[in-house]
């Protein structure tokens, strides 16, 4: 490989920038400078799509409406647990406007004999079914409800305690196997091991397994902390709820889907209907909210095309409110049991995690990473189990298993602080490594006014003001398999393709910024079509990958268009190309300042009527940690939080959050600022509000609606001030990461440490509430 | 549902089903004002003095929407948020809850905010609707809608349309305003991407432009 040696910034701007120099391939473009010295690139640039928004224009999948379309019903299980005896579908047939209805059923492979009988088990309220298309949405709920279902029940379990004990309920009898799409994604939970419904333990990452000796760690201890923490189950609650449009034309079948993952939803489809990948084409052009729960077909995407293929129409089918609530994800509970000890100085000696957590039917119920590499410690080890449960599956969830695991971790290394008689901010300077928290601590602190903190439960009065601070780290992941055509068209305009989706983090916006960086040209030139699975396939919007993945092929492939279109300008100025350059929409000559021509009639000099590049993502410069593509170095974050308890109502109110971030180079600073808002608020939603609220008596959500699955409202948001660190690591074309999924990590543990703060007890269990305060302070029994 | 016969012989139904009549006696007041003053829904009044009974198939109404005169074929059942989107095809007016807990499906009703998925169709009368599709003038978009953009108080932007909606009314009836007055105006605006900071932001700029 013919290689280039280039000097990069790398550090922090403002603290430790310098340069560092890097063996890349020939092929990369040029070095970019620091933010200051770009033009568009870390700016507040508005949203290429935001005027369809404001203005109503944009369409969602639940906004379709294709000639001839059907509108689609789910059939779901109304118990939680049992063998389905008959399904009766007779009235349901024979209502006027129904066109077609699907049963879910066993299909054993070939040659095999089905044991398992007719219809799959129920497992869950809320389990789709079937399926029943019609002429419109409200003939199809008619026709559902005119389904008989018969059941021969069994035996439940909906708690997770409840579902440890032996000759508790038994879920499955079987081993099962963990959905890509799960509650803990990037770990490996196997559902083979374990007992009754106690699945695991996973003991390691890919940041490696246990490390040390704990026992030797705690004999070494002169503090040690111990404690149990409790996190609920929440779901995600997407205002957009789960689904598709499904046109199964004869050698093409059209997915309009609201996706996190055009391409995933592609190679499901084309897998579960044994389709070539080349005649199935998924479009998800603006989608409403996902966080983690949108990456699959589902059950939804099949039944639409089943439906579709027996009605031979177009068919809608877009989940309601409380099918989005039992079936389509949610965040694990967690119990999780932490040990950390400290030597009289600081110094870590070991820490100790074990977790149990449920995502109902599915697997993913661990609490991450965060207590493993947060803080070095050389002694370390984690058991992480899965409970399963007759409830919804858990799906990936901003920052899985780690937004649990922050509650813990950051909770007892407070803690820790405090018997060490340290302050929690400069206690995580002495066991913190990292340099960019660092930074977070030191801005965050200043903006915050740390100062003002008073011993915990100090404050007079009735209403107590706390402060407390909490941290995360996230990995920066890179999804290797992210490709991205440029095209410029012999009119001047410029188009970038790739599957890759926007889910309202601003990719497309992001992509544009980095075009016209990179041309010499303003953002409003450049179209971003994407969100298209045929055009080159980019990353799912997960993991806080995209950004990351999509930007430098992005880029890498602009600049080799540009070179394309700057050497048939050479040639006709006959000079040498690497002279040229483009600025402003003119492109230009470093010496010659008498040569100029616009852009657009540069792309006249075309032999064909486009410049089409494609390129795909390298590998970093100075190689990854993990070959698939873990990135080195960590997207850390410092959160502080104000809160206000009034100790006669219990009443919580998050008054302040300052979220102190870094994603490399920063692209798009009002975007960042929008996603770090929504971190936040999630956060609180969490640490204050949402629960998901199971009967156990019946298997029954309680609250799967908006009016009582309560999250904040405009009157619950605090004043929220985000700093974003900018950080150069010198690792790609465009040295930039993704800041959703750390966004949301820190929030819920600093208003846990808040409230410590405020009231001087410890609450060990989320969400915090009027009564777990007021049970706290021994108000109430 | 009740109608259980309807798939043998929808003529045989008698009435309306449960579930829209709830909704539509949810806007009682709006129910009793349509029988007075309604020009639009082929003589409703007298229809039903005369002894008709409506639905359950679909019958013509006429509705005043964003200016225009529109005539849709509706079934009693149909809400106002499903008359939009599915037969005016005007889907920027967004269902999130279904039962008016969200705000994402505001419409003004003779200029009021109202939750187009809680009220019946047949309740809209005369009554002029404007939805996010009417704020924009001639193609000149309203200041909130300018500041929105300017302040990216969009994310996912599914609930723009009901955020737009309700700071619009704000400001077209109160320039002089602060933060407690935008909390207020959003306190029924659900937003899952945490969008709120961003258009708090947006509607203050606004109400800035306009005096």
């Amino acid at each position: 490989m013919n290689t280039k040696k280039e000097k990069f910034p790398y550090g922090i701007p403002g603290h430790n920038l310098g340069e560092i120099e890097r063996e890349i391939p020939i092929e990369e473009p040029p070095v970019w400078p620091v933010n200051d010295k770009l033009k568009v690139i870390g700016k507040r640039v508005t949203r290429i799509d935001a005027l369809d928004k404001v203005t109503g224009k944009a369409k969602y999948t639940s906004d379709m409406k294709l000639p001839g379309m059907l509108y689609a019903k789910m059939l779901r299980s109304n118990v939680p647990h049992a063998v389905i005896t008959s399904i009766d579908i007779s009235k349901a047939k024979n209502l006027t406007g129904v066109h077609a209805i699907h049963l879910i059923e066993n299909s054993p492979k070939e040659g095999e004999e089905n044991t398992k009988g007719k219809y799959p088990m129920v497992k869950y309220v809320g389990q789709p079914l079937g399926g029943v298309a019609a002429e419109s949405l409200e003939i199809a709920k008619d026709a559902i409800a005119l389904i008989k279902v018969n059941y021969e029940e069994k035996p439940f379990v909906i708690d997770m305690e409840a579902a440890m004990e032996i000759g508790a309920p038994i879920v499955f009898d079987e081993p099962i196997t963990q959905q890509e799409d799960g509650g803990d994604v990037g770990e490996v939970h196997d559902g083979s091991k374990g007992q009754g419904n106690v699945r695991g333990p996973s003991t390691s990452s890919f940041f490696g397994g246990p490390r040390g000796d704990l026992e030797k760690g705690f004999a070494e201890a002169d503090v040690v902390v111990e404690r149990t923490y409790r996190t609920q189950v929440h779901t995600h609650m997407p205002l957009e709820t789960h689904g598709v449009v499904v046109d199964w034309k004869p050698d093409l079948m059209m997915v309009y889907t609201s996706t996190q993952n055009t391409n995933n939803v592609r190679n499901e489809m084309a897998s579960i209907f044994n389709l070539p990948k080349s005649k199935v084409r998924v479009v998800c052009d603006f989608m409403g909210g996902g966080f983690g729960a949108k990456h699959s077909a589902g059950s939804f995407g099949p039944m639409a095309a089943n439906l579709a293929k027996k009605s031979g129409r177009p068919v809608w089918l877009m989940l309601d409110r409380q099918e989005e609530h039992l079936a389509e994800g949610n965040r694990p509970s967690s119990k999780q049991y932490l040990k950390i000890g400290a030597k009289n100085d600081g110094t870590l000696t070991g820490i100790q995690q074990r977790s149990h957590g449920t995502a109902g039917v599915g697997l993913g119920a661990g609490v991450g990473r965060i207590a493993q590499i947060l803080y070095s410690c050389p002694n370390f080890a984690t058991e992480q189990y899965d409970v399963l449960t007759n409830a919804g599956p858990g799906a990936a969830w901003r920052a899985p298993g780690n937004v649990q695991g922050a509650f813990g971790l950051e909770q007892a290394i407070d803690e820790l602080a405090e018997k060490l008689k340290m302050d929690p901010l400069s206690y995580r300077d002495h066991i913190d490594k990292s340099e960019v928290r660092k930074v977070e601590r030191q801005r965050g602190a200043a903006l915050f006014d740390w100062s003002r903190r008073q011993p915990a439960g100090s404050g007079k009065g009735v209403v107590k003001k706390g402060l407390g601070v909490g941290q995360s780290t996230w990995p920066r992941f890179v999804t290797l398999d992210s490709s991205v055509e440029i095209k410029i068209h012999n009119d001047g305009g410029v188009e970038v393709r790739s599957s890759v989706q926007d889910i309202g983090t601003g990719t497309k916006t992001i992509l544009a910024q980095v075009v016209a960086e990179e041309l010499g040209l303003q953002v409003k030139d450049i179209k971003v079509n994407i969100g298209d699975t045929f055009f080159p396939v980019g990353p799912g919007s997960g993991g806080s990958v995209v950004t990351g993945s999509i930007t430098p092929p992005t880029r890498n492939a602009a600049f080799e268009a540009k070179k394309e279109l700057l050497n048939l300008v050479a040639k006709k100025w006959e000079t040498d190309a690497a002279e040229l350059f483009i600025s402003d929409g003119q492109v230009g000559h470093n010496t010659d300042t008498e040569l100029k021509m616009s852009f657009k009639e540069a792309t006249k000099l075309m032999r064909t009527s486009q410049i089409s590049k494609t390129a795909s993502r390298s590998d970093d410069y100075g190689g990854f940690q993990q070959p698939w593509g873990l990135a080195y170095g960590d997207l850390g974050s410092v959160q502080f939080a104000e809160v206000s308890v009034n100790t006669n109502t219990g009443f919580v109110k998050v008054d302040k959050i300052v979220a102190a971030h870094s994603c490399g180079r920063p692209l798009n600073i009002g975007q960042l600022e929008s996603q770090i808002n929504g971190g936040v608020i999630q956060g609180v939603s969490y640490a204050l509000y949402e629960n998901r609220v199971m009967d156990k008596s019946t298997g029954h959500m309680v609250n799967a609606n908006v009016d009582q699955y309560k999250v904040p409202f405009s009157m619950e948001i605090p004043e929220i001030e985000s700093i974003i660190v900018e950080e150069y690591s010198a690792r790609s074309s465009t040295d930039a990461y993704g800041i959703g999924e750390p966004a949301n990590i820190a929030t819920a543990a600093a208003i846990a440490n808040a409230v410590y703060n405020a009231i001087g007890v410890r609450i060990y269990e989320i969400p915090i509430t009027p009564s777990s305060i007021l049970k706290a302070l021994n108000k109430v029994s | 549902m009740e109608d259980k016969n309807q798939g043998s012989d929808p003529k045989k139904t008698k009435s309306i089903t449960r579930r829209s009549f709830l909704r539509g006696a949810g806007l009682s007041t709006a129910g009793s004002v349509l029988l007075t003053t309604n020009t639009f829904a082929l003589d409703y009044k007298e229809q039903l003095a005369a002894g008709k009974e409506f639905g359950p198939e679909a019958m013509t109404i006429k509705m005043k929407v964003n200016g225009i005169t529109e005539s849709l074929s509706v079934e009693p059942r149909t809400t106002l948020a499903s008359a939009l989107r599915d037969h005016l095809e005007l889907t920027g007016t967004k269902i999130v809850c279904d039962r008016g807990s969200c705000s994402a499906c505001t419409v003004y009703l003779d200029g009021k905010p109202v939750n187009s998925c809680m009220m019946s169709v047949f309740d809209v009368g005369d009554k002029e609707i404007t939805t996010i599709e009417g704020i924009a003038q001639n193609g000149k978009l309203h200041p909130v809608q300018e500041a929105f953009i300017e302040h990216d108080a969009t994310q996912c932007g599914y609930c723009t349309p009901g955020m737009v909606m309700s700071c619009v009314h704000l400001l077209d009836t109160n320039t002089d305003i602060n933060l407690e007055d935008v909390k207020k105006a959003t306190r029924g605006n659900l937003c899952r991407c945490g969008t709120h900071p961003h258009v708090f932001k947006a509607t203050l700029s606004a109400s800035k432009k306009t005096t």
